[in-house]
């Protein structure tokens, strides 16, 4: 194919380059030039190499927050994926109900995210808090201002109140676009409601699945407001997760240089973890479909 | 296998139907006889769909009973009655592999794996998917993936009847005919009945042996192929069948004839009496295949001017006028006729049939 060359396209791309420039790349760049320079003034920097790199790597503290975010990651995605396909699973399917339901559920996700930890302080406080007074009442110690698990625990439900329904309300919309020739189907082919949801509704969810594990993956790892407003990382360091460690470094003490370095290194495993979540949701469907195909 | 017995079937979408507008079946009286290939035909939204899932169990009727082979299964759901449907498209697991899609009913009612295993081969054998059976059953095409449900309902060895709804929508063309084919093919083996639901005449009357009308949730004949030619029991057939549809001509109706436009045609008196005694907006109809070309004074026939001459190949489409109606005439090919020119046609008498209030007076 004998195609035409003419450089001046590159002026049509040129406003995307730009804004692409000015909204990712140079910021980006920035960061990048931080975290191997050490600042001393405005004028004085000094090229220190891969130094903040190391130092970062080996932050205890920095382990410390990485474990706590890891475990808190999983336990999200363990808890809201299920929980959201079992919500969508019973929701009514259509009708008034339907409506005032799917509005119920939506409610959370409309709610500004530091007020929701303020709600979630009120409401979990062991004196004036109606959850945390009904669970002392029922007779358990608790106390998440005092008591790391109970701490982390809070957080976690917090979080699972708030976007649970982000992933109900995903899957409702896959439910809802199975066509009913599928129940039709397997009603005929005799189908128990276990079979149905196996080999049609799960199957069918795939799509849907993958992005809300994906969004909550990202967003839980990069969780700060919620936590910052309801324990302020604390007690001790129980509910530090990533973000809220990389703003005392940056904002709280000033390191610029460790600070951006971590960032990268943040930006990289939250980039590799997706990665690996979303090859793996949608790998084994291509590969033994070709692999069989042969 | 079984006789399918329908009795004053009728059903309302509606929670409390009111009036009969509100019926997407109006009450209805059918047998379906064991072995018998049936078309259910009818334009889109007359009910042959809703018709369908009371008798696969698929929905309950608002009223009347289902019957096979004389046990009333009305409340039976879907498993328990032993039908095979195919929808218009295609459902299959995609997660699992065609032999494991086949067996899937058969699984699901705690049959061995050995006879499973037996089964499934048959069926594949039979449907021409042996040398698929080990793919996975995503990402096939449309043909192979109705072969696979049609599979599935036939690899049970109980199956009372076969129904389709409109299966090969989705088909390409050129694949339509050999499974078309193909399911004749299988209504032949195993002698099962078939319903086979379509809004095409031409799938309905070459492959089922009785075509059942149906129009604004109605039954409105059931006969071959032949007789719905023929001899069409309602104004909706004559005009639903045959390709262009049959002419159907406003006429007054007098004492041993009726009157056309001004033209007089001679027609049985007792016909006249009995359409008179029927009331109703009389109307004659013969379909364009039965018009002839004739010399001016033959009996029953009547001038009409040509506008429209189409040349289709093997034959020649004319339409003509009579007075202020159309008239749509088919032609051998070497008839010379050109628009503007006036002719004779001859209306057979054995193939008029007067219409009164919409139904064929006999």
């Amino acid at each position: 194919m004998n195609k035409p060359t003419n450089q001046r396209a590159w002026l049509l791309v040129l406003p995307v380059l730009v804004a692409v420039a000015f909204s990712a790349i140079i910021p980006l760049m920035t960061v990048v030039n931080y975290s191997v320079q050490d600042i001393l003034g405005p004028e004085q920097r000094v090229f220190v190499g891969t130094e903040w790199f190391r130092k970062v790597l080996r932050d205890p503290e920095l382990h410390g927050a990485l474990r706590r975010q890891l475990g808190f990651s999983l336990a999200v995605l363990a808890l809201e994926i299920p929980l959201g396909v079992a919500l969508a699973l019973v929701l009514p399917k259509e009708g008034r109900a339907a409506s005032v339901c799917l509005v119920l559920l939506g409610l959370p996700l409309l709610i500004p995210f530091n007020v929701v930890g303020t709600i979630w302080q009120i409401f979990a406080r062991g004196d004036i808090g109606l959850f945390g007074v009904v669970i002392n009442a029922l007779g358990v110690e608790y106390n998440y201002t005092s008591n790391a698990l109970d701490a982390w625990l809070t957080v976690l439900l917090m979080d699972v109140w708030h976007w649970t329904p982000l992933v109900a309300l995903l899957c409702y919309a896959g439910l809802r676009a199975i066509p009913e020739a599928y129940y039709q189907a397997a009603r005929i082919d005799g189908a128990s409601a276990w079979a149905t949801f196996r080999f049609i509704q799960l199957p069918r969810l795939r799509g849907v699945l993958t992005i809300a594990v994906l969004l909550r993956f990202m967003d839980s790892f990069m969780i700060y407001t919620e936590p910052f407003v309801l324990t302020g990382g604390g007690p001790g360091n129980a509910t530090t997760f990533l973000s809220q460690y990389l703003t005392r470094l940056a904002v709280g003490q000033f390191d610029l240089g460790p600070a951006a370095a971590f960032s990268l290194v943040y930006f990289l495993v939250i980039l590799l973890l997706s990665y690996i979540f979303y090859t793996a949701m949608t790998a084994s469907t291509s590969t033994t479909g070709s692999k069989e195909a042969r | 296998m079984a006789r399918i017995e329908l009795r004053g079937i009728a059903h309302a979408y509606v929670p409390a139907p009111a009036s009969e507008q509100d019926y997407a079946l109006r009450p209805l009286e059918l047998v379906w006889e064991d072995g018998g290939a049936y078309a259910l035909l009818g334009p889109s939204g007359c009910g042959k769909t809703t018709l369908l899932n009371i008798i696969s169990g698929l929905l309950k009727p608002s009223r009347g009973q289902v019957l096979f082979d004389g046990v009333d299964v009305t409340a039976a759901p879907p498993q328990r009655r032993n039908i095979a449907q195919v929808f218009q498209f295609p459902v299959i697991y995609d997660t699992m592999s065609v032999s494991e899609n086949l067996a899937f009913p058969l699984r699901n009612r705690g049959l061995g794996a050995a006879e499973t295993r037996a089964r499934v081969e048959e069926v594949a054998e039979l449907l021409e998917l042996t040398p698929d059976l080990r793919r996975r059953a995503s990402g096939l095409s449309a043909d192979m993936r109705q072969r696979i449900s049609l599979g599935r309902g036939l690899v049970r060895r109980d199956v009372a009847a076969i129904l389709l709804d409109e299966p090969l929508t989705v088909i390409d063309p050129h694949v339509k005919w050999l499974l078309r084919r193909k399911l004749k093919q299988v209504h032949e083996q195993l002698k099962m009945t078939l319903v086979y639901v379509t809004h095409d005449q031409v799938e309905a009357l070459t492959l089922a042996d009785r075509v059942v009308v149906m129009n604004q949730g109605r039954v409105v004949q059931v006969g071959t192929p032949q007789e719905l030619f023929e001899r069409p029991a309602d104004t909706f057939v004559g005009y639903f069948i045959g390709s262009p549809g049959m002419n159907l001509l406003p006429c007054t109706v007098e004492d041993g004839a009726v009157v056309v436009e001004g033209q007089r045609l001679p027609l049985d008196a007792g016909v006249c009496a009995r359409a008179r005694e029927a009331g109703g907006e009389p109307r004659l109809g013969i379909r364009p295949e039965f018009l002839r070309r004739v010399p001016e004074g033959t009996p029953a026939s009547v001038r009409v001017e040509v506008t429209q001459v189409e040349d289709l190949g093997r034959h020649k489409l004319a339409t003509a006028r009579l007075g202020t109606q159309a008239l749509k005439v088919r032609l051998p090919e070497e008839e010379r006729l050109s628009p503007g020119e006036a002719c004779w046609l001859e209306l057979p008498p054995r193939w008029t049939t007067l219409y009164a209030g919409g139904r064929a007076i006999p």
